[in-house]
């Protein structure tokens, strides 16, 4: 099963090493990581997808909160708001492009660069919409993948400094 | 103006630091120029490692971090095994190491290496001081999270550069402000009730005492606990030293090298309260088994252990003195009490046989040894068959200090972590035990102790061979003896005559008190050979 976990981190020198070395030593399995600035400065959020089960996910919440940059830990459980970036650059001749356009017209994706064989293609939203898009693509040849990783917040007034 | 190596030896007086162990290098030059004259004593070490050992064994002695320092490169990276034994023990060092200059970084010059990325997996937390302005709140930051929650080494690497930047002023700061740790001391009030509840209706409640009880001076409480209700105890090789082996309710230590006595009582109990202990393989090595015939609190300061190895019923996250001190408030005693009638059918005193002419039984050696010994004295033992020899049949008395490494099982710990010791209380009389094959992983901190002054009883059992691999390569490997002989080792007699330290060999039982007499009543540094039959076992 995936689970959402939201962390803020001290914007440190060396934060990311500290984190992403612990998944690894620990045998964590993370689906993705990102990361970015909040609305303050000297803090980072960190989002974690984790498969596991419920006691993997346990052990990450824990030995994240253990980490001296580490500020605040919340698994997201509730209903939350989960987007995700992805850039696709697929091989597309003349002769195809019309599908294509039906295909980022219907999603809402974006059609952001076009070359005489190539197109790419963004598109932002939920993860299992991402995947639907995918797939859709998978019959036009997929040259390369870029991906943000997924980022979230919880729903309504909840925020992970309060509940 | 001052300069940043100065603020550095400043922050260690400000800290109350006494000793620093180190070597130095030419990353750390200017941090030794600046010693001259401080308060701060330097012992040089022989080798890096055993700075870090001797930190190790002078922080659990003195219960304030201790300090370690190397210069780059090699320096730094002979630390790391020194800072995986503290990290593993929940030991609270300041390891200080010397980097190129900030310019140079990351092109591979002479002596660099990536000392805080290297060390990262076994240190509680790391700097790379970029700046001489960060070095006041860096060492205190350092100190702070060394020594408080659960302990562990913390690393600070300094370029060169910034040891020699100046400054304008000095000014160590009163406070940390780490927005991301602090620690958990109380219990929760509502999971301390529901232990005290669990108690009552326990009727073979028992306390399993790890390294977390004496890392917070836990020790009257758990007697007290003991004594109030009638609760037997048993420890991990960690928790060895918490309490008095004369206290009637306390059944040893359990686990592979454990006592029976002990090791029976844990099937028997139907409420285990876990008191500083992870809960380790070697203590524990079913805990699923475990989980399913009794119920099991935690207490641990450290929130990460509760639940990692065994599943737990009642946590309490918290300082372990606190937290049995919030217990003894409370009416916790069994109603129903079954110890009483199981303990008669449990214990087993050891037995001690003859050993073949020419050799010593370790075993009544170290029984022997320790009864000999005052109160307070401080018991470092190594790790092999030493280690077991000497966790399973030391005498505890009510101020002794046993020292091991525990998780890490770092040979050659032993003598740096006694001088270390000693150096923390010079009051106190102080043994080393080692094996043959431990005593040469550290041999050459002889002289250290010599150098410094510090009065070592070093111990060294000898079979020629390392005792525990040869027992495993028995046991488990169709008794295929290979490469773990240790024949081409020196006369151990002349090696003491060589540093001027007076040794006895012992071979003959019928001498034994005779030669513990003189290895005890002399002063200075002595060095006992015993001899030991090969074919001796752990247990």
């Amino acid at each position: 099963m995936k689970y959402v976990i939201s962390a803020l981190v001290s914007n440190q020198a060396g934060v990311l090493s500290r984190i992403s070395g612990l998944f690894a030593r620990r045998g964590f399995n993370i689906n993705s990581l990102a990361v970015g600035e909040t609305e303050d400065a000297a803090v980072s959020r960190m989002t974690i997808i984790v498969d596991g089960d419920d006691y993997m996910v346990g052990q990450v919440e824990k030995q994240l909160n253990k980490q001296i940059d580490v500020i605040k830990v919340k698994r997201l459980e509730g209903i939350t708001t989960q987007r995700e970036l992805l850039l696709v650059k697929i091989t597309a001749q003349a002769p195809q492009r019309r599908e294509i356009i039906d295909i980022t017209q219907i999603t809402g994706a974006k059609i952001v660069d076009l070359s005489t064989g190539t197109m790419t293609l963004e598109i932002c939203d939920r993860p299992d919409k991402i995947e639907i898009f995918l797939s859709l693509l998978e019959p036009y040849q997929i040259k390369e993948i870029a991906r943000t990783g997924v980022i979230a917040l919880e729903k309504g007034v909840h925020t992970i400094g309060k509940d | 103006m001052i300069t940043g190596s100065q603020i550095i030896v400043k922050c260690l007086e400000s800290e109350g630091v006494r000793v620093v162990f180190g070597y130095p290098g030419a990353t750390v030059c200017p941090i030794y120029d600046s010693l001259i004259g401080s308060s701060v004593r330097h012992i040089l070490v022989r080798q890096e490692q055993n700075a870090g050992h001797a930190a190790n064994g002078y922080a659990r002695v003195a219960g304030v971090p201790g300090v370690c320092m190397a210069t780059s490169g090699p320096g730094a990276t002979n630390l790391i095994t020194a800072l995986a034994t503290a990290y593993m023990d929940s030991i609270p060092l300041v390891a200080i190491t010397g980097q190129v200059s900030s310019d140079l970084l990351g092109r591979d010059v002479f002596q660099e290496a990536d000392i805080t990325g290297a060390a990262e997996p076994f240190t509680k937390y790391s700097y790379l001081v970029k700046s001489a302005e960060d070095l006041p709140r860096v060492f205190k930051e350092a100190f702070y999270i060394a020594s408080t929650g659960r302990p562990g080494p913390v690393l600070i690497d300094i370029p060169v550069d910034v040891q020699q930047a100046k400054v304008r002023q000095f000014r160590y700061p009163e406070a940390v402000h780490l927005r991301g740790y602090k620690p958990t001391l109380r219990g929760h009030s509502g999971q301390v009730k529901r232990l005290a509840e669990a108690m009552r209706q326990a009727k073979t409640p028992l306390l399993c005492v790890g390294g977390g009880v004496i890392r917070s001076s836990a020790q009257e409480e758990v007697l007290a606990l003991s004594r109030r209700c009638g609760i037997p105890i048993v420890s991990t090789l960690m928790g060895v030293g918490a309490i008095p082996t004369s206290h009637e309710l306390y059944l040893g230590m359990i686990g592979m090298h454990g006592y029976s006595q002990a090791n029976r009582a844990m099937p028997e109990s139907d409420l285990l309260i876990i008191i500083g202990a992870r809960v380790g393989d070697r203590a524990v090595s079913d805990p699923h088994s475990m989980e399913r015939q009794s119920r099991i609190a935690h207490i641990d300061v450290d929130p990460a252990e509760i639940g990692k190895n065994v599943g737990t019923s009642i946590p309490i996250v918290g300082d372990a003195r606190t937290i049995l001190r919030q217990l003894l408030e409370t009416d916790c005693c069994p109603v129903e009490n079954r110890w009483p009638q199981l303990l008669p059918q449990l214990r087993h005193q050891p037995h001690f046989d003859e050993p073949e002419p020419g050799y010593i039984n370790p075993k009544y050696f170290v029984r022997r040894l320790t009864e000999r010994l005052p109160e307070d004295a401080i018991y470092v033992a190594d790790v092999g068959q030493n280690q077991i020899w000497s966790a399973y049949n030391m005498v505890v008395k009510a101020k002794t200090c046993f020292l091991s490494s525990g998780g890490m099982g770092t040979m050659g710990y032993a003598i740096p972590a006694a001088m270390g010791a000693r150096l923390a209380d010079p009051t106190r009389q102080v043994i080393a035990a080692c094996g043959d094959g431990s005593f040469q992983m550290s041999m050459n901190e002889l002289a250290s102790c010599l150098q410094a002054g510090v009065q070592l009883k070093v111990v060294v059992f000898t079979n020629r061979m390392l005792g525990m691999i040869r027992e495993i390569q028995q046991n488990s490997y169709g008794g295929h003896i290979f490469g773990s002989s240790l024949e081409g080792s020196p006369d151990f007699m002349k090696l003491a005559e060589a540093y001027g330290i007076p040794a006895r060999r012992l071979s003959d039982q019928n001498q034994l008190e005779e030669a513990l007499e003189e290895f005890l009543s002399a002063p200075g540094c002595r060095l006992l050979e015993v001899a030991v039959d090969p074919e001796e076992t752990s247990i």
